[in-house]
């Protein structure tokens, strides 16, 4: 779960991590009220929850609360990667003179959380591990145990930095460090970390919470309980259980000369309500031509789904294909015939049928 | 023989009174699975289906001789179950899906430095045909043989393993690996133990996008003896998306499938474009 970055700073201040002084604006008019607050030149900075914003024109400098009234107009007219702009965070400018980057994150292969630090800062930490991997320093820490001072100290001291910066960086290093656990982070980065005249500051904050985290971390909502689904272009809707039995349904349609509408996952031991609702939900995207229902049950009863798609069948006006295998499969599949739905066995006949269904339906 | 489970493995089911443990212990034994034991805190003294439920694990090992324990303890719990698990058996099966990827870290880190095996999470277990299933996969899709399966996708393994049943091959084992980002057993120390199996001739990797497991696969597959098949799941799958599972995730523009499908390929496993053309490409590896 992606964090807003005027959320992440304010989290990030709660853990003496220095962020400049800033204020929310959704209008232009309270733009120009932030400014005018802050008092000298200001930084106003889209928030959205996509990269490339600098580069899409999502962060704009103004010398007087005038400007920053003007440049808001324009920053609340942009699209960045589709996603409207809602939310300015008007910020006191910093006068940077060197930029530093810190970052956590999960390296899955090793298991364990990693830890990145570079001198290169305020550019993409991947373009520099490709392109001068010397400047990054990247370390393993371990999981279940404490990451004391002295191991930050270690880390800082391989930087090329001056020593009187050392204890500084380190100490806000282990505060991002006890941030990243005690809110089970999956990132927590500062990029650009900004030394100024008056030292530290972390010019940017992106920080992704665990979602499987969320039963704890209750500061962060959770966006209800809705069914795993991803949106697509395509044109035939697919209803699956199980993640990669509906990612490869996806693939399957597109090997066969189809396009699939979206990503579905009713999940394991899915009930008849659940199967009724996602049925709805995917015969009401507007590309969708025809619907595709993969069920191989295990712990997902095909009586079930069955009930849940005749629950639902009625409001659908594009042709629905239906495969069932598993547990309760004859049950199922009675119950679709007796209300004249066909049932296909064969996962690959059953995509062919669904393309086709797809293709004749306008 | 089979690799992880057979019918002397002793299997404790740690959370066995709630609604999935009860149910899928019926299930298990059903399938031949020797159940031993159950524990529930605070239910000491209860039987469910027969089996006798503890408080601890360690009064459950104790009497019952377990050396396997099946979890599906809700994830806000599950640390402290599967840390307790593997204070007493070598062997843990984590069915639990959603537990915090910070708490499966540690769990890996403890269980690789007792040198236990710690399946999943998020894992549908493990099953070795007409012997024993330790897990949530449904009996009747698999048959006895010698092709071994690995899987992250539950779901996918059955799909993949009743086309190999269909056409003929049964199986030797199908081990699920798990869903997740961080898991505690690999496609590594699978194919490892499926490479020594007598039993096993082929080997079915099963992968999907996210991480760099199934490239780390390829570099062992290259050394291997045995012949093996792959499918790789998502290549319709957007950039950014999680599809379903924590860890099938495309960031960055790694874990791509294609990425995945290169290095199989690369390392001489024959990758099949949809599930159910694994039997063809198994007929002629074999």
């Amino acid at each position: 779960m992606k964090i807003y970055e005027h959320m992440a700073k304010e989290i990030f201040a709660r853990y003496n991590i220095p962020v400049p002084q800033g204020e929310i604006a959704t209008s232009p008019e309270e733009a120009r009220q932030a400014a005018s607050k802050l008092g000298g030149p200001v930084t106003l900075k889209a928030q959205v929850l996509v990269g490339g914003r600098g580069k899409a024109g999502g962060i704009k400098f103004a010398d007087d609360p005038e400007e920053a009234c003007q440049l808001a107009e324009e920053l609340f007219a942009l699209k960045i990667k589709d996603l409207p702009v809602k939310t300015l965070l008007v910020e006191e400018k910093l006068a940077i003179e060197e930029e530093l980057y810190l970052g956590l994150t999960i390296d899955r292969s090793a298991k364990k959380p990693v830890l990145m630090l570079s001198t290169e800062g305020g550019v993409d930490i991947e373009e520099v591990a490709a392109e001068t991997p010397d400047k990054i320093i990247s370390s393993h820490l371990e999981p279940g145990q404490k990451f004391e001072l002295y191991q930050a100290r270690e880390l800082i001291s391989r930087l090329d930095i001056p020593s009187s910066l050392l204890n500084k960086l380190s100490q806000l290093l282990s505060n991002l460090y006890r941030l990243y656990q005690e809110k089970d982070a999956q990132i927590a980065e500062i990029n650009p970390l900004a030394l100024t005249t008056e030292g530290l500051c972390a010019a940017d904050a992106k920080l992704v919470i665990d979602e499987d985290a969320l039963f704890r971390q209750k500061e962060f909502k959770a966006e209800g309980d809705e069914l795993p689904y991803v949106e697509l272009e395509g044109t035939v809707g697919c209803i699956v259980n199980g993640a990669g039995l509906a990612m490869s349904t996806m693939d399957t349609l597109l090997h066969l000369g189809g396009e699939p509408a979206n990503f579905l996952d009713i999940g394991g031991g899915a009930s008849a309500e659940v199967m009724a609702r996602a049925l709805s939900k995917v015969s009401g995207h507007p590309g969708v031509r025809s619907i595709f229902i993969n069920i191989l049950g295990g712990i997902t009863r095909c009586d079930e789904v069955a009930r849940g798609i005749l629950q639902s069948i009625e409001e659908v006006e594009v042709p629905v294909v239906v495969r069932l295998r598993g547990t309760n499969e004859e049950e199922g599949s009675k119950l679709l015939r007796e209300n004249n739905l066909e049932v296909e066995k064969s996962m690959t006949a059953a995509t062919e049928k669904a393309i086709a269904a797809a293709k004749e339906w306008e | 023989m089979a690799i992880y489970v057979n019918r002397e493995t002793r299997v404790l089911v740690q959370g066995i009174t709630g609604n999935q443990g009860r149910f899928h212990t019926e299930l298990m034994q059903n399938y031949g699975t020797n159940i031993v034991a159950g524990v529930t805190p605070g239910r000491a003294g209860q039987e469910v289906l027969g089996v006798p439920v503890y408080d601890t694990v360690a009064r459950a090992v104790a009497e019952s001789g377990a050396d396997t324990s099946v979890i599906f303890v809700p994830a806000p719990f599950a640390r402290d179950a599967v840390l307790e698990a593997l204070e007493h058996l070598s062997q843990v099966v984590v069915v639990t899906e959603g537990i915090p990827v910070k708490d499966t870290m540690e769990l890996a880190a403890v269980a690789a430095g007792r040198g236990s095996r710690l399946l999943g999470p998020n894992t549908a277990g493990v099953i070795s045909p007409g012997l024993a299933k330790v897990g949530i996969m449904p009996g009747r899709v698999f048959t006895p043989g010698k092709v071994g399966v690995i899987s992250r996708s539950g779901t996918l393994a059955y799909e993949i393993s009743l086309a190999l049943t269909e056409a003929g091959y049964g199986q030797s084992s199908l081990v699920g690996i798990g869903g997740d980002r961080v898991i505690g057993t690999s496609f590594i120390d699978v194919l490892k133990e499926f490479e020594e199996d007598p039993e096993t001739e082929a080997i079915v990797i099963i992968g999907e996008i996210g991480g760099q497991a199934e490239e780390e696969a390829a570099e062992y597959i290259k050394d291997m003896t045995k012949p093996v098949a792959g499918y790789i799941a998502g290549r319709t799958a957007p950039e950014g998306k999680r599809m379903g599972h924590a860890g099938a995730i495309i960031s960055g523009g790694t874990g791509t499938a294609e990425s995945k499908i290169k290095a199989l390929e690369g390392a001489g496993a024959g990758v099949a474009r949809i599930p159910t053309a694994i039997p063809e490409i198994i007929a002629e590896l074999i």
